[in-house]
């Protein structure tokens, strides 16, 4: 409640500065000899709102993790204080019910020996809650009086704010790359546990998998840990199956669409392709289970296959290549679009036929673009977990025969981690390590989409 | 109507335009123009900007069909025969009558394989030696070979402007036209360039029937002997491109290369 406060105070202090630098800098627009000065009216404004909002967003972001803990030291330094049991669970107890009445989450106390700690607590809170209101206000008049001094006609004003924005932005990219670094980071630890327990070498190289998680988590048996079962089937339904269905399929609609179809056709068929891509991968799942995978039976059968499955690497391989279908079009529709017309135009004038100048120019030119849709669709593929889980089955099979049960690695990070096994099991851990080959692949993928797609720009540009 | 003037020389046409109208959608862009190019001499096309020079020149070779809205009428001959007849292969004609635009648009490809594209396609080369053979030959023609023969495996887009114009040049002579169409290909280089293009120009008529359309009466002055006025997507004048300059027979002309407009 108390952060809350502070946040509408700084933004009320802003924009009195706001308003007060904007009359300032009018002022100066209006005295000087050409009505010109160095910024707009609007840059100084923001340049004295920005100094008082985002020293007190620091001192509220600082303050929200202190001030509990100043609270609970003054109420402890309190004679009711002195009554409290020494240690442990219950000290902390009575303590948040206190402050549970105190701040009045709470109607009133159970404990007794709570009671009697209300008042301090409460004496504490309003005393902190003053300091806070008190510094947030000095802060921002320390901020808006330093900035509101420097404002001159000269004064570059927008440079000043725009350096500001700049680094707010960089603020905000920083989030996304430390949460990269975040599950990087517990990934990396309870993958080192893991490895705590099981070789690497036994769970890299291993061709048996097959964790229990009741067994002995202190002894586990490591010959039931070889995950390349696991990485061959993610491999053969995500990247290989599926790929072949989608990296032609999703080509020769994106040329299709992009060269050859009318544009009524085009405003039809391309959204159509794309509702693909928006399909719960559950439903694809129903499909691949109940239809496709039957079917294969069927014709396996039929061609006299003994005894085949009902679950297969086949089924929710094709399933999952029409699902990615449409990240594979789209990227190659949208860079075969942003191919300079001058370039089509260059070689239908030298005599080419149009297929000519899509397979020698056009494809070419917006291969980048084509191979990240590959990349992007093929991380997608083995991140894939629901089709797999309904039509390949869950159990490990090292195997080239598509018509094989199979399982992938994002199925067995599900079942291990929804395991009976407790948390620090190693079947349960293996999740982890799972994640964190998962992970390091993908990155690696994107990694090479990356370096593909810039090794071509600079050759073409 | 076309004020043709009456002191030209007899030529044969390698093209003749007979009664030309080209249509976007309802607008009509080219109204019933009718010219016939010869080899022996360089096309001058000039005008106002808007008045359908590229579009006429488009029609030449048939580019204006990869235009959904575009339509065409009246009658384009190559040698005698009508290029808009049913039948006729538009991959042939392009081959015989080739282009260059007014941005260089080299493919992203080498330096070699943008003059090889257009041998391959029509299987001009039968093997690596003459395809080879054609290339450099192109080149040279071109005036490029000196700067480039050491990185023909560089990307033909690394190449300075000037220089890609002179492979776009080269890229269209690699397929041995008949005609080149140029449309403002100097408009996007510095003088030194200009000045290359202009020389190769000078160096490739006669062999080839050219046309080309500018905005600089100096250049259509420098590289050609014909030219013909356009205005309002009408061919106002054509005569000899000494005395187009000098003796306009019509106001509109006169108005135009005096820089009364355009
Ligand atoms: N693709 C198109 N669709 C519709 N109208 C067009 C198209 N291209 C050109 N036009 C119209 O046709 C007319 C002639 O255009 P064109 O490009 O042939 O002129 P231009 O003489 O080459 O001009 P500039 O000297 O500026 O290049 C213009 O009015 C133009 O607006
Ligand atoms: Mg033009």
């Amino acid at each position: 409640m108390s952060p809350a406060i502070l946040l509408f105070l700084a933004l009320g202090l802003g924009l009195a500065g706001w308003l007060a630098a904007r009359a300032r800098a009018w002022t100066f627009r209006r005295d000087s000899a050409n009505g010109r000065i160095a910024s707009l009216p609007n840059y100084h404004a923001w340049y004295v709102a920005l100094w008082i909002i985002l020293p007190v967003l620091a001192f509220v972001a600082l303050w929200s993790v202190i001030a509990p803990g100043l609270v609970g030291q003054s109420v402890l330094a309190s004679p009711a204080a002195a009554d409290l049991p020494d240690f442990g669970f219950q000290r902390q107890t009575i303590l948040n019910e206190a402050r549970a009445v105190a701040t009045g989450a709470a109607p009133a106390v159970f404990n007794p020996q709570a009671a009697a700690l209300v008042e301090p607590y409460r004496e504490a809170l309003s005393h902190y809650n003053l300091i806070g209101i008190a510094v947030t206000a000095l802060i921002a008049f320390l901020g808006g009086t330093y900035a509101f001094l420097r404002l001159k006609p000269d004064f570059a004003a927008r440079t000043k704010v725009e350096r500001i924005v700049m680094a707010i932005l960089l603020a905000a990219s920083l989030v996304a790359i430390l949460t990269t670094i975040g599950i990087l980071a517990s990934l990396v630890f309870e993958t080192a546990r893991f490895f705590g327990m099981v070789s690497p070498i036994d769970f890299l190289f291993g061709t048996h998998w097959g964790p229990d998680p009741m067994a002995n988590p202190d002894n586990p048996d490591p010959t039931r840990y070889g995950a390349v079962p696991l990485f061959w089937g993610t491999l053969f339904i995500g990247a290989i199956i599926a790929m072949i269905v989608a990296i032609p399929l999703g080509l020769m609609s994106a040329i299709y669409l992009t060269q050859y179809a009318n544009p009524t056709l085009r405003k039809w068929i391309k959204p159509t392709l794309e509702i693909l891509a928006g399909v719960p991968t559950v439903v694809y799942g129903y499909f691949a289970a109940l239809t496709i995978a039957p079917a294969i039976r069927d014709i396996a059968l039929s061609l006299g296959a003994s005894n085949p499955s009902t679950e297969s690497a086949l089924a929710a391989g094709l399933v999952m290549g029409v699902m990615i279908i449409p990240f594979v079009s789209s990227m190659a529709d949208d860079s075969i679009t942003a191919v300079p017309q001058a370039m089509r135009d260059g070689s239908l004038a030298m005599g080419a036929t149009t297929s000519e100048t899509i397979r020698r120019v056009l494809v070419p030119a917006a291969l980048p673009g084509i191979v990240a849709g590959i990349m992007l669709a093929i991380s997608r593929a083995i991140g894939e977990t629901m089709i797999v889980v309904m039509a390949a089955s869950t159990a490990a099979n090292l195997s080239a025969n598509p018509l094989d049960r199979m399982t992938t690695v994002t199925v067995q990070i599900v079942k291990m981690l929804t395991g009976e096994g407790s948390f620090d099991h190693p079947a349960t851990l293996s999740a982890f390590a799972l994640g964190f080959v998962l992970f390091m692949v993908t990155l690696g993928l994107n990694f090479i989409a990356l370096s593909v797609v810039k090794r071509y720009r600079e050759a073409y540009e | 109507m076309t004020v043709v003037h009456d002191n030209l020389e007899k030529t044969e046409a390698k093209m003749s335009a007979k009664g030309v109208s080209v249509f976007y959608g309802d607008k009509k862009a080219i109204d019933d123009v009718s010219i016939d190019i010869p080899t022996e001499y360089v096309t001058a096309f000039i005008g106002p900007s808007g008045c359908g020079k590229s579009t006429f020149l488009r029609t030449l070779n048939r580019m204006n069909d990869t235009i959904p809205t575009a339509r065409v009428e009246g009658e384009i001959d190559l040698d005698g025969q009508d290029i808009y007849r049913s039948g006729m292969d538009v991959v042939q004609l392009r081959a015989r009558v080739g282009m260059v635009f007014q941005k260089p648009n080299p493919f992203p490809k080498s330096i070699y394989d943008n003059i090889a594209y257009g041998p391959k396609i029509h299987g001009l080369a039968e093997g690596k030696d003459e395809l080879d053979a054609i290339v450099e030959k192109s080149l040279k023609r071109a005036g490029l070979w000196e700067e480039v023969k050491d990185r023909l495996q560089d990307s033909g887009t690394a190449l300075s402007g000037g220089q890609q114009q002179r492979l776009c040049i080269a890229r269209a002579i690699a397929v041995d036209p008949e005609v080149i169409l140029m449309d403002e290909p100097c408009s996007a280089l510095d003088p030194i360039a200009t000045a290359k293009i202009e020389e190769l120009i000078a160096e490739l008529s006669g062999r080839f029937a050219i046309v080309i359309v500018t905005h600089s009466m100096q250049q259509a002055a420098r590289v050609s002997q014909r030219t013909a006025f356009f205005h309002l997507g009408k061919m106002v004048e054509y005569g000899r491109t000494s005395d187009i300059f000098t003796n306009p027979h019509e106001q509109r002309t006169q108005d135009y290369i005096t820089g009364r407009y355009g």
